[in-house]
């Protein structure tokens, strides 16, 4: 099924939840509704839209247009129907003289204020104006020209009440000449994107729509650019470029946004193959209609001159790129591959998954190497990220995925957020979050720096606890001993879903002085009455969640981090119920698919260990060939081989792992190592410098498939337009595999989903027709649970009872010293995307240009580091240069930058250290130097060379 | 290109098995160096672990819960 045309009918006012039912007659027409609904929305359930221009169903009713006045039985006057709420029994008339002629008068005065120049109009065939003129009969306009704000000048001269287009923001124009002053868009930034960004000012006539203070524009104030406000107004005041460039889009393709873990669903308004505008979908189960600047407006990439769509070859990785054939390339690839194994050994030879492909290809990837390669040489970027995640969960709760989805966020009472920056990181959960704090909800922050939710305008006070790098799991067991020494554990749950002795024994661990508050101080620099404040608020809260990132994952105590967080879950009863659980924020779409899609080296979709038999047996069985019951190698495992000789040949799906992965040099003299090197991307990233074959990929535009989002939620992508590079990624890997002697012969998707399906316990339940039908479900979905398991672990833990696991300290290696005095930590910020490929492609560069590095003031002042200067950040790997940011965000002797940019290379930095129990990589504390500098470093001279060099193509032919 | 090549070095495994070591011996449930080799069978290839034992029995230095967990350690069939 490709294109829906669902007519996106706009209620009036939100649903509302409630028990009572109400019963009311309007026009005629018997409605029930819940109570507390508004009588517009009754209306609309009945089947009858009543005008409005102030009110949509995205927003609380506001009530100021008074366009939408109706009559009822009993009530004096005319009241408005969308800040009516129904009554039992009520008798609503939408339609009589009196109104229409209250009606007419409202419409003839905002038109006697507008400019008529519908023909040409960008909004024109969609303005609600311009519908409401229709509808309520709108036919002449009896006010004299006067006073108005559309007019640039009249005859005397120029209109002191116009203003000019703001057309900043590089995604959208804001005309004030066309505004209705509805108050849609400040109303959507505060309510539904929660950054109240835009104000009105003045009264009356001199009313108006600001972008904060009166000299900002979009661009210079806090707006954030995720386009709320855009979508719900009426007229064509605040409107998508996309839609003044190319016109109003004629069809609808439901999809998934491929940028976060959030995976807001979108409808793609297209013309043609040509996207108009991604509108977030309003029956998205994740977002709900809402989206950030990302999802939104930054699909540019997928046209960008620099999108490769032919496939490339070269012998040695110093020549320059030879454009050839499909099959040409894809013999290279798979005769030097199997020559690899031939000279070295079947293990000789792997492949890295991405977490931005769709399930079905990532499938297929490790399909490749556990079938046709016969060895688990299959690993995911996802070692570098959420690795611990997966082993940590699993080992306390038994699965390897989050407890909740996110609609829970809705019912928290507090929200513990450790090492992660949801308003940058997954925006769309930020809002929603925001939200409840606005509401009443507590927060504590556990991050060394000082995130932006902190500054939710219009909540509590949140706690921050600010601490060193590394620590994470010193200051969480500190909290833990707070809980138990003060007795705030819930008892009740511990011995029911728990191991009671084992909770005892944890306990009694915990109870040493060592883990106290006092002495956690020492280590993490958190004030001990901070971390018991911490830790009774949170224990005390009736239903307290944890949302975790990166920062509690990419440590060399990830996993044991993970475990900790899943300890206070369990023994304050914190699992199970709606409001609760433990949450870990993914980076990337489809880290959660990539991860149960069988991409880790030891372990099958859903994972099963590779040495268990009977999981073979089903794959031997559906497969049809023998499978090796050993691990195959994690990718830093691949790179260590390479450089011993032992590891020749590496198939690359959508990663960049030069750019993405810690100690970039160790990485790219692995990859000069190897004998092949193929990457199959949308653009010639940093990995194709070292690569034989480039085999141009699909975006996720031109595909069909599915993403699993971070609530194990399974979203629908589907193909909008036909792919550039004229196939989609599985198609791609089919044709490698049965190069490599497989007889693979799917013909869609949705028969890899079927495989899926059949061998995979966890998903036996999902299939494209489900998917279409529900528009998403969330894993386990099977017999026991038909239409999947938003909340997980209801009952009893899927491993039996929770486990606690004893946790530690560990001072990571990376300790500083008088060499490497500061601790690094990175992060990412909003406009950009990991490495930053696709977003750097689009306008979304306008609001972070290169990375840049904070620092701590008195740090700059000891180091004479002015703001704005070029610091040279060197750690034991390698040094870089960025420009600096003096900031008090960052604690003293703590530096932060993001790595979306090549060019800053942040990794070159970062070191080896690992993860005990995942290898993932220790990317957030790296000990370092800065110093003033006057440029690029040596290494990034070399880097740029090489790279300029490896991304030569020699012209094809001419004919 | 300038770079301190190393090939996959002794030091480096033994380092992860002492990650693993500092983790499991703070565990009440099981003896650390077989759950060190647990962890070690269920992640390492086998070429890895036969690295591994052989760096050990050619005494490399390394902590005594290492030492021990080599002994678990499976290897593949000669
Ligand atoms: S910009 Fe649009 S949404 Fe905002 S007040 Fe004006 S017309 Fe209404
Ligand atoms: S784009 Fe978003 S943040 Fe910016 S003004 Fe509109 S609603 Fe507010
Ligand atoms: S990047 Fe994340 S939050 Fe933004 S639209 Fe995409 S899925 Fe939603
Ligand atoms: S729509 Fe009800 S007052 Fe504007």
């Amino acid at each position: 099924m490709k294109d829906f045309i669902i007519p996106d009918r706009d209620m009036g006012t939100p649903a509302v939840k409630s028990d009572i039912t109400v019963n009311l007659l309007v026009d005629g027409i018997p409605v029930s509704v819940p109570a507390g609904t508004s009588v517009m929305r009754a209306a609309a359930v009945a089947g009858i839209s009543v005008p409005k221009l102030c009110a949509t169903d995205h927003l609380t009713a506001f009530g100021s247009c008074r366009l939408c006045v109706v009559q009822i039985d009993g009530m004096r006057g005319l009241p408005a129907s969308c800040t009516t709420p129904v009554a039992e029994g009520m008798v609503v008339h939408t339609q009589t003289e009196e109104v229409a002629q209250v009606r007419k008068g409202v419409m003839e005065l905002y038109i006697s204020d507008h400019p008529l120049d519908c023909l040409t109009c960008a909004a024109n065939g969609d303005c609600e104006l311009q519908d409401m003129a229709g509808a309520v009969g709108l036919r002449e306009v009896r006010y004299e020209p006067g006073q108005n704000h559309f007019a640039r000048r009249d005859a005397e001269g120029p209109n002191p009440e116009y203003r000019p287009k703001d057309q900043s923001n590089p995604y959208f124009t804001f005309d004030p000449a066309k505004c209705i002053v509805c108050n849609r868009c400040v109303r959507a930034c505060e309510e539904v994107q929660g950054t109240f960004a835009l104000t009105i000012e003045g009264r009356g006539f001199d009313s108006r729509v600001s972008a904060g203070m009166e000299s900002d524009s979009f661009l210079s104030s806090d707006c954030v650019s995720c386009g709320a406000c855009v979508q719900v107004c009426p007229t064509a005041t605040l409107i998508e470029n996309s839609v003044i460039q190319i016109g109003t889009p004629e069809h609808i393709v439901k999809t998934t946004c491929a940028y976060c873990g959030v995976g807001c669903s979108f409808d793609a308004h297209m013309r043609g193959e040509e996207v108009v505008r991604m509108v977030p979908s309003k029956d998205g189960k994740a977002n709900h209609g809402h989206s950030c600047v990302k999802g939104r407006f930054a699909w540019g990439y997928a046209t960008h001159r620099e999108r490769q769509t032919q496939p490339m070859l070269r012998e040695r990785i110093t020549d320059p790129w030879r454009v050839v054939s499909w099959d040409e390339a894809l013999d290279f690839a798979a005769t030097r591959l199997r020559q690899a194994q031939q000279d070295f050994g079947p293990d000789a030879i792997g492949v890295i998954t991405s977490s931005r492909c769709t399930n079905e290809e990532t499938y297929l990837v490790q399909k490749l190497a556990r079938a046709v390669f016969h060895n688990n040489n299959t690993d995911t970027c996802a070692r570098v990220c959420h690795s611990p995640t997966g082993y940590g969960l699993k080992t306390a709760f038994g699965t390897s995925a989050g407890t909740h989805d996110f609609d829970s966020v809705d019912e928290t009472d507090l929200a513990l957020v450790i090492g992660a920056n949801p308003t940058d990181g997954h925006p769309v959960f930020a809002s929603r979050l925001r939200k409840r704090l606005r509401e009443g909800a507590g927060l504590i922050v556990l991050d060394p720096r000082q995130i932006d939710l902190l500054k939710t305008p219009h909540m509590g006070t949140g706690l921050h606890l600010p601490l060193r790098p590394g620590t994470n799991v010193a200051v969480l067991t500190a909290l833990a001993h707070v809980i138990v020494a003060e007795r705030l554990y819930d008892e009740a749950f511990i011995r029911e879903r728990c191991d009671w002795d084992e909770f005892l024994a944890y306990a009694e661990f915990l109870l040493d002085p060592r883990h106290a508050p006092e002495e956690v101080e020492k280590l993490s620099k958190v004030p001990a009455e901070l971390i018991r404040k911490a830790a009774r608020a949170y224990a005390a809260a009736p239903r307290a969640s944890i949302y975790y990132g990166l920062g509690v994952t990419e440590h060399s105590q990830g996993s044991t981090t993970v475990m900790a967080i899943a300890n206070l879950a369990m023994m304050t009863g914190n699992i199970g119920k709606p409001g609760t659980g433990v949450n870990p924020l993914r980076g990337q779409n489809n880290v959660q698919g990539s991860c149960d899609m069988g991409s880790f080296p030891n372990e099958y979709p859903g994972y099963r260990h590779v040495s268990d038999p009977e999981t073979r047996a089903i794959y031997e069985r559906a497969w049809g060939v023998e499978l090796s019951p050993e691990p195959g190698l994690r990718i830093p495992n691949m790179f260590d081989e390479a450089l011993a000789g032992r590891f020749k040949g590496l198939y690359c799906q959508g990663e960049d792992i030069v750019q993405s992965d810690p100690d970039t040099r160790h990485v790219t003299s692995a990859l000069s190592a190897m004998d092949i090197v193929i990457v199959q991307d949308l653009f010639l990233n940093e990995t194709s410098n070292y690569a034989h074959v480039f085999l141009p990929g699909s975006s996720f535009l031109e595909k069909d498939g599915t993403f699993t989002n971070a609530e194990r939620r399974i979203n629908m992508v589907r193909r909008a337009m036909t792919p550039k590079n004229g196939y989609e990624d599985w198609e791609i890997t089919q044709m490698l595999a049965n190069r490599m002697g497989a007889a693979w012969s799917y013909t869609h998707p949705r028969e890899i989903m079927a495989e899926i399906a059949l061998t995979t316990p966890s998903f036996a339940g999902v299939s494209y027709d489900l998917l279409d039908r529900e528009g998403s479900v969330q894993w386990p979905c099977n017999d026991k649970a038909p239409l999947g398991t938003p909340v997980m672990h209801i009952d009893g833990f899927v491993r039996g009872k929770g486990k606690f696991v004893h946790t530690e300290y560990v001072a990571t290696e990376e300790r500083t010293g008088a060499r490497f005095p500061l601790l690094l930590t990175t992060g990412r910020i909003l406009s950009q995307y990991n490495v930053g490929a696709q977003t750097r492609r689009t306008e979304n560069s306008v609001w972070h240009p290169e990375d840049i590095l904070e620092i701590h003031p008195s740090d700059a002042e000891n180091r004479g580091v002015r703001e704005g200067d070029w610091v040279r950040v060197a750690s034991r790997s390698g040094d870089t240069t960025l420009r600096a940011h003096i900031t008090e965000r960052v604690a003293p002797g703590v530096v932060y930058t993001t790595f979306h940019h090549p060019t800053t290379q942040a990794n070159v930095v970062t070191t080896d250290n690992s993860d005990w129990a995942t290898n993932c990589p220790e990317f957030k504390v790296t000990a370092v130097q800065v110093s003033p500098s006057n440029g690029p470093s040596d290494w990034q001279e070399e880097y740029r060379h090489h790279s300029d060099l490896a991304r030569r193509i020699l012209p094809t032919a001419a004919e | 290109m300038s770079h301190d090549d190393m090939s996959h070095d002794v030091s480096k495994l033994i380092r992860m098995a002492t990650q693993m070591a500092q983790f499991f011996s703070s565990q009440p449930d099981r003896p650390a160096p077989e759950a060190v080799a647990a962890h070690i069978n269920d992640c390492w290839t086998p070429r890895m672990r036969q690295d591994f034992v052989a760096q050990i029995r050619a005494g490399a230095e390394a902590d005594p819960v290492v030492r021990d967990a080599a002994a678990f350690v499976r290897l593949p069939a000669a």
